[in-house]
């Protein structure tokens, strides 16, 4: 299973609509960097409103994926978290406090720009 | 309804099948969203360090009834090395792998009741229960 890249002006865009096992988690890992890279883009946004469950696993992954961008010059911003998943992660002592995040998708753009462009 | 269920946990798809079965039987039970990802969750974690220190072993999701309240029963149970220092494993941050160490302390909690039970050598087991609110 892959998860589909979307290149809007400037940005990626990343809505994950499936369960994410581990595999698919590594190869969407794998995938951005590399597409961050072939493309340029300065800005990511990924959009967990379908994900109905982190649990510590993935979430490891969602922030190592969000240091290896900076790394290659990108930020990204995670969106649409659910009230259900902030529960869940702050009871597993998860607080992704280095991670941007915003409200939904909209807001995440809008905070890529300011942040980018400001 | 379904009742008792039983995956075994030997590769990483088990692990989604089992966090699936968490999440149609705490549905099925009445469970809140938010306790439904709780308990996704946990079975989640626990499926994965029985893949990831085990190699294999069981997940057990099961409702019960104690003099009428109502909960589910998440077992966790393997012959894999077992754990030296259970008080260590229990401990935020602490892990072996490379991982997070948020398992343990996580599923405990997630959940109401957390027993763990571990011999090197032998095996772990793993029951946690939520209760129906
Ligand atoms: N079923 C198990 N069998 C043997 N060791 C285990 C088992 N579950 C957990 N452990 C040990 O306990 C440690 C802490 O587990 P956990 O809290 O889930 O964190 P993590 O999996 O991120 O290391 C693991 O690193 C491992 O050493
Ligand atoms: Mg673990």
């Amino acid at each position: 299973m892959r998860i589909p890249i979307l290149k809007l002006h400037d940005y990626l865009l990343i809505s994950i609509q499936v369960e994410l096992d581990d595999q698919t988690a590594i190869q969407f890992q794998q995938d951005l960097l590399e597409k961050i890279h072939e493309t340029g883009v300065k800005g990511v946004v990924i959009d967990l409103t379908s994900v109905d469950m982190i649990d510590s696993y993935i979430a490891k992954i969602l922030s190592d994926v969000v240091r290896m961008s900076s790394l290659l010059g990108a930020k990204v911003v995670l969106t649409g978290i659910r009230p259900a998943v902030a529960i869940t992660l702050i009871d597993l002592g998860i607080t992704l406090k280095d991670v941007p995040t915003a409200l939904d998708l909209e807001k995440g753009l809008e905070k890529l720009q300011q942040e980018l462009e400001g | 309804m379904r009742t008792q269920s039983c995956i075994k946990i030997k590769n990483e798809w088990n692990i989604v099948q089992a966090r699936q079965l968490g999440r149609d039987l705490s549905k099925q039970l009445g469970f809140q969203t938010v306790d439904q990802a709780r308990i996704t969750t946990a079975i989640s974690e626990l499926a994965r360090n029985i893949y990831l220190y085990a190699n294999d072993g069981f997940i057990k999701v099961e409702p019960i009834n104690d003099m009428g309240k109502l909960g589910l029963k998440v077992v966790s149970s393997d012959k894999g090395p077992g754990i030296k220092d259970v008080r260590k494993a229990m401990e935020d941050g602490y892990t072996t792998s490379g991982g997070l160490g948020a398992g343990l302390p996580g599923v405990k909690r997630l959940m109401d009741e957390f027993k763990i039970h571990s011999q090197e050598g032998v095996g772990t087991e793993i029951v946690a229960i939520k209760w129906l609110r």
